[in-house]
């Protein structure tokens, strides 16, 4: 008889029950209530309504150009804010800076409800709260998701061997051509994962939005809890599901997230 | 040989100190370069070889002193304002571009000068860019310089590593440089690749007709290639020379030990043009002061194998390695080994004589401000010196550790160590040798050969019989030569330091 053996093979059964329950069962459940709904008869029915209803809509349709714009204004705010300060953070030699890196990325640790509720007591005290709603999400969404654009930045940037750009340099470029030949392109995979890490919960997190703006602003996220609490609709929930997952997808596609990259030299990336 | 305009100084670097959070890197350097010439800065790692080229690319500004290019002062002159260029020790290739960007990426940044005539016959000039056709054409020049035609669309990542340096040697050349800088370019090829390039650097060095200054730590490729060495060590210029001069005249025992395979002895000067070591009196050419005690370097090559009976040392072979062309024998004579070069081998335990002629020795000041010994360390934890045993402090090898109850040393960070056996540098300055008339006191005995009356002491050498270990020490008692007396040192006064490998 031969003793049992624990080999990779079996080391992979927990993650591959995990994958099962926790990932590919719930997709196709939501698959499914996305393309299905009540017939005439009150039978379930295979169908394209919810997908053509979201279309044709205009307040969905609306959401989601809201959506979009708060999800692009807070990621360039966040990238404009953060690039600087982990460009200064990385190339610098100070031997404290990871102190100063530790406090920009601390917010991280604190309960978000907490800090999104101390925030809507400050844009109260200065009286913004309940006229600027768009202001105060953005501020939110910005306050919220800096340090998920802070940290790939700064891996990436402290990452670039000082030799390229001293290479850039000793070939005739100032400061400006070195930081933009160099420096940046060489940043972007720092960049795009910063993009990706702000930009999809910008769209869906719904909590900043609620409470900023006193649900005065709807977002995708939003929305999809509506369906699927207030109005009891899981169908059109589900299909909100899919085309923000579908939305996300060609995002990535188009800023590169997916690009096969084999060098290693273009630094961290977190995706 | 590119043509060398003997005065024409293309950079001088003036009185150049750099220091790196107190450490100093380079230490008060004079040098200049002439231009043409194929210079190279050569020495162990951390010698400050690196960061004065850094200096003279403009990437590390000098703490103090001038650097001098073609008589302008462009100490504090950004990279980027100079016209030098670099070969970068990892390439540092930018892998977003691909090779016909990362060559081109100087030239697209370039302004030349271009004269128009205008309709009224004026000549004007005006800084333009370079156009599309030029770039083209001057990366193409520069790629078939490097036998690289045809690799403009390839990536970098894509390329060996002997491939990588030759389009980095192109991505500088290509701007026509006055000066350009490498940097130990050839350190991560392969050895045939290696002997390869250095032909090809010198060839290209040649046809340029640039000056190139060169770093490295390998003391054959600097010989190979360079017009001129700057040996240097813990920041210093050790010697500049040819490489002729370098290796038949060392200027003191470091560059004879780092350049070629050398025996270095410990020797006194006893007479006019001769020197002792090895217990021996040998004839020499250069002539130092009397009881001065020196430096002997005797390169493997310049000592004759002969009988026991004929050769001026004598001494047993022991071991004997096949070198390609030639044996390299060890002899000891004595308790000395002896290197010798021959196409001529022996066996293993022969007792063979030894000639060394008078201009195969060479003779060097030796830096004598400390008595240094070779040592090692024994089972009681005391050193074994100078033909004598002392007590001695063996924590102090590692700093932070102490002694358990069985005499193993425990470091700072807890590792149990061994010291039986290991060999150090032992050290002992002048003022904390004690002699005394018991012989029987103390770590070792001696005769005194020499007293030297300093103005307010004497210095006196102790040399001890067996193996004529000099110990050199200040008193303020006459004593009379030929006394023979006991040396005591207190074992605080002994400083010891582990001996490293030496890296070559």
């Amino acid at each position: 008889m031969t003793a049992f053996r624990f080999s990779r093979k079996q080391l992979c059964i927990p993650y591959a029950l995990f994958l099962i329950l926790f990932v590919v069962i719930p997709m196709l459940l939501i698959l499914f209530y996305a393309f299905t709904g009540e017939g005439a008869n009150g039978n379930l029915t295979f169908t394209f309504g919810n997908f053509i209803n979201f279309f044709t809509s205009t307040a969905k349709l609306s959401t989601l150009l809201m959506s979009f714009t708060i999800a692009i204004i807070s990621t360039a705010l966040c990238l404009v804010i953060a690039y600087p300060l982990a460009y200064i953070l990385a190339r610098s030699h100070w031997k404290k800076k990871y102190v100063l890196l530790m406090l920009f990325i601390m917010p991280m640790w604190i309960n978000f409800v907490l800090r999104i509720t101390a925030l809507r007591e400050l844009l109260d005290l200065v009286g913004l709260l309940g006229k600027e709603n768009y202001l105060n999400t953005i501020i939110g969404m910005v306050y919220d998701f800096l340090p998920f654009m802070i940290l790939p930045l700064y891996t990436t940037l402290e990452k670039i061997d000082n030799s390229y750009l001293e290479a850039a340099s000793d070939l005739g470029g100032n400061k400006l051509t070195v930081f933009t030949k160099v420096t940046f392109p060489l940043s972007m995979p720092g960049v795009i994962s910063g993009i990706t890490m702000v930009f999809m919960p910008s769209m869906t997190n719904y909590v900043v939005s609620d409470t900023l703006s006193n649900f005065n602003i709807t977002i995708l996220g939003k929305l999809i809890d509506e369906y699927f609490t207030t109005f009891n609709n899981w169908n059109m929930g589900s299909m909100i599901s899919i085309i923000l997952l579908v939305i996300i997808f060609v995002t990535m596609l188009l800023t590169g997230g997916f690009k096969d990259n084999k060098n290693e030299a273009r630094g961290a990336n977190l995706w | 040989m590119a043509k060398l305009s003997k005065d024409e100084k293309i950079i001088q670097i003036v009185g150049v100190s750099k220091v790196f959070d107190e450490t100093v890197a380079v230490d008060n350097i004079d040098l200049y370069v002439r231009k043409g010439e194929f210079i190279t800065f050569l020495g162990p790692s951390g010698c400050g070889k690196t960061t004065t080229l850094r200096m003279i690319a403009g990437f590390d500004i000098p703490t103090s002193g001038k650097i001098l290019l073609n008589g302008k002062d462009i100490t504090n002159l950004p990279p980027n304002k100079r016209p030098v260029n670099t070969v970068f020790q990892r390439y540092a290739l930018f892998p977003h571009y691909n090779i016909y960007d990362n060559i081109a990426f100087g030239l697209k940044l370039k302004k030349i000068p271009v004269t128009y005539v205008n309709d009224k016959g004026e000549t004007y000039t005006k800084m333009q860019k370079l156009t599309r056709k030029e770039i083209d054409e001057k990366v193409k020049n520069a790629l078939s310089v490097v036998d690289l035609e045809g690799f403009e669309k390839r990536s970098v990542s894509t390329l060996s590593g002997g491939q990588q340096q030759r389009v980095a040697i192109a991505r500088a050349i290509v701007n026509e440089p006055e000066i350009l800088l490498l940097d130990e370019p050839l350190g991560a090829l392969d050895l045939k690749m290696r002997k390869e390039m250095q032909i090809e650097l010198k060839e290209m060095h040649r046809k340029l007709g640039i000056t190139f200054i060169y770093v490295t730590h390998d003391q054959e490729e600097a010989l190979t290639m360079s017009d001129t060495i700057v040996v240097m060590k813990d920041g210093k210029i050790q010697q500049i020379g040819t490489p002729t001069s370098i290796y038949n005249e060392p200027a003191n025992a470091f560059v004879a030990d780092f350049i070629g395979d050398s025996n270095i002895f410990n020797g006194t000067m006893v007479a006019p043009r001769t020197v002792r070591f090895c217990n021996k009196n040998f004839d020499c050419l250069d002539d130092f002061e009397k009881n001065e005690k020196v430096d002997v370097v005797v390169r493997p090559e310049d000592i004759r194998m002969t009988y026991p009976e004929d050769g001026m040392l004598k001494g047993k072979v022991i071991s004997v390695v096949f070198k390609g062309v030639h044996y390299e024998i060890t002899v000891k004579v004595r308790k000395t080994e002896v290197i010798v070069q021959s196409t001529e081998s022996r066996e293993m335990g022969d007792t063979i004589g030894l000639v060394i002629q008078p201009d195969g020795i060479h003779i060097m000041k030796k830096e004598f401000t400390i008595n240094k010994y070779d040592g090692y360390i024994t089972k009681k934890n005391t050193v074994v010196f100078g033909d004598g045993e002392f007590e001695c402090d063996v924590t102090k090898l590692y700093p932070g550790s102490h002694l358990d109850e069985e005499g193993y040393l425990i470091t700072a960070n807890g590792e149990q160590i061994d010291l039986t056996d290991v060999d150090v540098n032992v050290e002992v300055e002048f003022k904390d040798i004690e002699i005394s008339d018991n012989a029987e006191e103390g770590g070792t005995q001696g005769h005194i050969v020499s007293i030297i009356y300093k103005g307010d002491h004497y210095q006196v050498i102790v040399r001890t019989e067996e193996n004529e270990e000099d110990f050199v020490l200040d008193t303020e008692d006459l004593w009379n030569e030929n006394d023979f007396v006991g040396v005591k040192i207190a074992p605080e006064n002994i400083r010891l330091t582990l001996k490293q490998e030496n890296n070559k």
